[in-house]
């Protein structure tokens, strides 16, 4: 256990330090930093004082140096647009995407095991059917018109929910959070379920074709000769089985909702991390979008980890030494 | 009778009930949420110039010269200034005029303000330019200043419309971070800091103190939704009550909304194409029609520049492409502003005369040329770009159109990789700012033609700004500035297309005194 572990954070170091490059050498190639912050009258002075002044004067291997030599002490660069430490304004934004990214997988468990659960118990009734075509469709409409949509009709149209923003926040440990007042899950609700949506037709199809090929299982024919109820039978033995690949998905995907969930907070003006990365990314806000990337790769680092991890606890087969 | 008292209690409720719901009605109308499409950067005033940055600092912090709707200049924390000397402005202060904490504001604060701007460490866009030209701060009494400049400098009050002024005593070591985070956002403006949520919202309270006209609002909730389908959702469902930048795609829906006002502004922002005017020989985007490159660059030729001017149907793009929210135009500024041409307009559209001066000038077959513009710099950019492209290749001109992220877009531009490419310029209602950065020829030591993308360059166009920046009288500036854009445009060192109107909507039962600079700024809304 312990040398496998060890060999995870050398190779997570590694995809790291290439990931910096990469982004550096990125950034370096689409465009100028100060052409875009730099107000359009400034004259010739003042853009050489603001290309010093963000330490953009040195060849590019130097800066990168500079960079590295300050992420080892923990200091991963001040923002260029809002002069204040990169890590930090991310950290502050993160409670708002895991707020959401966490509403989101919440509900898609929530709504899809249960649907996926019937739709693979009963394949041939009508209701596993409408399951099956609306998971189509959660699958395939993208996520942008359907976010408008749903502020077209519960905002707009109905009046229900409010069409943005976050709404009030109580703060827990110097970090704001909005799902502890009422207002805050009014203003969640629309964001979480758009996010949700693809996340539970997946979860729905992995349920079903899990449920559908653990009943022709000898153990679960052997579970029913020994006259156990249908019951026992659903939520015992084969709800266990099915879990593992629904584990392992929603894992995996719960990284990727915390890190993509730029469309929905867009959509919603929710001010989560995503929103900073696009914006960041549109002024060419080097340091924010290096630390940003690194937080997201330490915590789909992480995310395997635990995913690993939670694999051995569930099926004993699996044993994370022999993968050392 | 026991009827007759059910009745008056049920009256008594009634009007109780009425009472009640006015007071929430009072209460509510006392609160603004607003919501403007570009994210506030900073609220430490001197660190970033950005028009949302400067809108909110107009919120908070008052300047010397503050401008009204139409960008005149109006009187601010200073009541008066005149040149004494052709090279020193003599500046009187407001009196009895005091920061959010009570401070009062004098003389000291300018000076120490003036010394702030240039020093802000990792500034990515200062102000410094503003100050440069002071030589010299003299304070003669607690409410007097007299600026001396090395050279006559009679834009220095058109400067000072661009400087927010600090507190001495409360600014002194302030960073931007704790403006940021409201603890030194003091200033004399109109509204105080009560909250700020970086990239996503301010909320302001009343400044009971103002030395202004009162604000009709004792809170504003001041909300940053970049998304333009997200804003107008926002207004139409009555999550906010004030929007800026309306998108193009939505105005028909707000206006025929009668739920809903719109206020518009023709504004300072012109949309023109740029050209290369640097190389004599062959421009890296021109060829002939076999895809050869043309020894000599056509765009140095006069009648072709022309041509491709006269080959554009401005209206056609003002009415169907921004949907009527632009006015074709040949200048820089707007009608009513200072140093604008009067009766320049732009030349009507004539396909056939364009053809002609093509042939005119030796390419009667035309040559193609690839149109670069941004796709998400201004409205409808990129549909600007094709519909000029099938404009020029009516004429013979095959364009091809290639529009790209501004990020990328932008330091092409300024490294002269184009041959021609759409650009927006915003100016200062003084001719003297679009000719000094667009149209005079590049210079690093005086500073000029920082925006000139197409490095054009007419020694006539710079001896007449020459001669306009050190002239005191304004008459006589005007028509310097005037004749020197109309050297320069007769000349088509750019082509204009429109400037764009400044729109904002918002319920009906409130009004907004729209402004030219396109700020965005809650003192400029009222209960109607």
């Amino acid at each position: 256990m312990t040398v496998y572990l060890l060999r995870r954070i050398l190779q997570s170091l590694m995809v790291l330090l290439a990931m910096s490059v990469i982004v550096f050498v990125g950034v370096y190639a689409i465009g100028d930093p100060v052409e875009i912050l730099i107000s359009p009258d400034a004259d010739q002075m003042e853009r050489e004082r603001a290309i010093a002044a963000l330490g953009l004067d040195l060849p590019l291997w130097q800066q990168y140096l500079v960079f590295l030599q300050n992420a080892l002490r923990g200091d991963l660069g001040r923002s260029f647009v809002f002069n204040e430490p990169a890590l930090q304004l991310i950290l502050n934004r993160m409670p708002a995407t895991l707020e959401l990214a966490f509403g989101a997988m919440f509900l898609s468990v929530l709504i899809g095991l249960p649907l996926g659960l019937y739709a693979g118990l009963k394949p041939e009734s009508i209701g596993s059917r409408v399951i099956m075509a609306g998971s189509i469709l959660g699958f395939s409409l993208p996520t942008f018109w359907v976010g408008l949509m749903l502020i077209m009709v519960f905002a707009v149209q109905l009046g229900w929910l409010p069409s943005s923003g976050r709404g009030e926040t109580v703060q827990i440990l110097g970090l704001h959070w909005s799902f502890l007042t009422a207002n805050g899950w009014s203003h969640l609700a629309m964001p979480a379920f758009n996010l949700a949506l693809f996340k539970i037709s997946l979860v729905i199809r992995l349920t079903r074709s899990g449920v559908r090929e653990a009943m022709l299982m000898d153990y679960v024919k052997f579970a029913r000769a020994k006259g156990l109820s249908p019951a026992r039978v659903t939520f015992v033995h084969v709800f266990k089985n099915i879990l593992i690949p629904v584990v392992t998905v929603v894992g995996l995907e719960l990284g990727s909702t915390i890190a993509f969930s730029v469309v929905t907070e867009t959509v919603f003006a929710w001010p989560g991390m995503g929103k900073l990365i696009i914006d960041s990314i549109n002024v060419l806000d080097r340091p924010v979008i290096v630390a940003y990337l690194m937080v997201i790769v330490l915590m789909f680092i992480t995310i395997n980890l635990i995913v690993d991890i939670l694999y051995s606890v569930l099926d004993p087969r699996v044993r994370l030494e022999s993968k050392a | 009778m026991a009827i007759n008292t059910r009745g008056r209690k049920l009256a008594a409720g009634a009007v109780m009930g009425a009472a009640m719901a006015l007071a929430a009605h009072g209460a509510q109308a006392q609160n603004l949420n607003m919501a403007v499409g570009a994210p506030v950067t900073s609220l430490d005033p001197h660190y970033h110039q950005l028009s949302p940055n400067n809108a909110a600092a107009g919120m908070i912090f008052d300047r010397l010269i503050n401008t009204d709707g139409d960008a005149r200049m109006q009187p601010g924390l200073a009541e008066s200034w005149r040149a004494i000397e052709p090279n020193v402005w003599e500046f009187r202060l407001r009196r009895g005029v005091t920061f959010h904490n009570g401070n009062p504001f004098t003389a000291e604060d300018v000076a120490f303000t003036f010394q702030r701007v240039p020093n802000v460490p990792n500034s990515p866009s200062s102000f410094a330019a503003f100050v440069r030209p002071i030589t010299n701060v003299e304070i003669v009494d607690s409410h007097t200043l007299r600026i001396t400049t090395q050279n006559p400098s009679p834009l220095l009050p058109q400067d000072m419309t661009n400087i927010f002024i600090l507190d001495r005593e409360t600014h002194e070591n302030a960073t931007t971070e704790q403006f940021n985070s409201g603890q030194a956002a003091i200033g004399t403006g109109p509204f105080r800091v009560v909250s700020h949520t970086m990239g996503d919202r301010i909320e302001f309270a009343r400044n009971d103190s103002y030395f202004g006209t009162r604000p009709a609002w004792a809170t504003v909730n001041y909300r940053m939704i970049t998304n333009g389908g997200a804003r107008t959702a926002a207004l139409l469902s009555g999550d906010v009550d004030f929007i800026d930048q309306v998108p193009t795609p939505d105005l028909a829906r707000v206006r025929a909304d009668r739920r809903l006002a719109v206020s518009e502004k023709v504004g300072l922002r012109l949309i023109f194409l740029g050209l290369d005017h640097l190389r004599e020989d062959a421009s890296p985007f021109i060829t002939d029609n076999n895809g050869q490159p043309i020894a000599r660059n056509p765009l140095r030729d006069l009648r072709v520049r022309q041509a491709l001017s006269i080959a554009i149907d401005r209206p056609a793009i003002a009415n169907r492409v921004m949907e009527g929210s632009a006015t074709p135009s040949a200048q820089f500024l707007p009608p009513g502003v200072f140093s604008h041409i009067p009766n320049y307009a732009p030349p009507a559209p004539d396909a056939a005369r364009a053809r002609a001066l093509l042939a005119e000038a030796g390419f009667p077959e035309g040559f193609r040329i690839t149109l670069h513009g941004p796709n998400n710099r201004y409205p409808n950019d990129g549909r600007i770009v094709q519909a000029v492209g099938q404009m020029w290749t009516r004429i013979g001109v095959r364009t091809t159109v290639e529009a790209q992220p501004w990020t990328t877009f932008v330091g092409r531009a300024g490294r002269q990789e184009f041959s021609a490419f759409l650009i927006g310029w915003g100016s200062n209602p003084e001719g003297s700012h679009p000719v000094r950065n667009i149209l005079a020829t590049a210079n690093r030591d005086r500073g000029w033609g920082a925006s000139n993308r197409g490095r054009y360059s007419n020694p006539e166009v710079d001896r007449r700004l020459e001669a306009a920046l050190v002239e005191i009288d304004d008459a006589r500036r005007e028509a310097i500035l005037q004749e020197a854009q109309r050297i320069a445009l007769d000349d088509v060192g750019i082509i204009p297309l429109h400037i764009q109107t400044n729109i904002w909507a918002m319920r009906n039962t409130l009004q907004h005194e729209a402004r030219a600079d396109e700020l965005t700024r809650a003192q400029d809304v009222r209960p109607r």
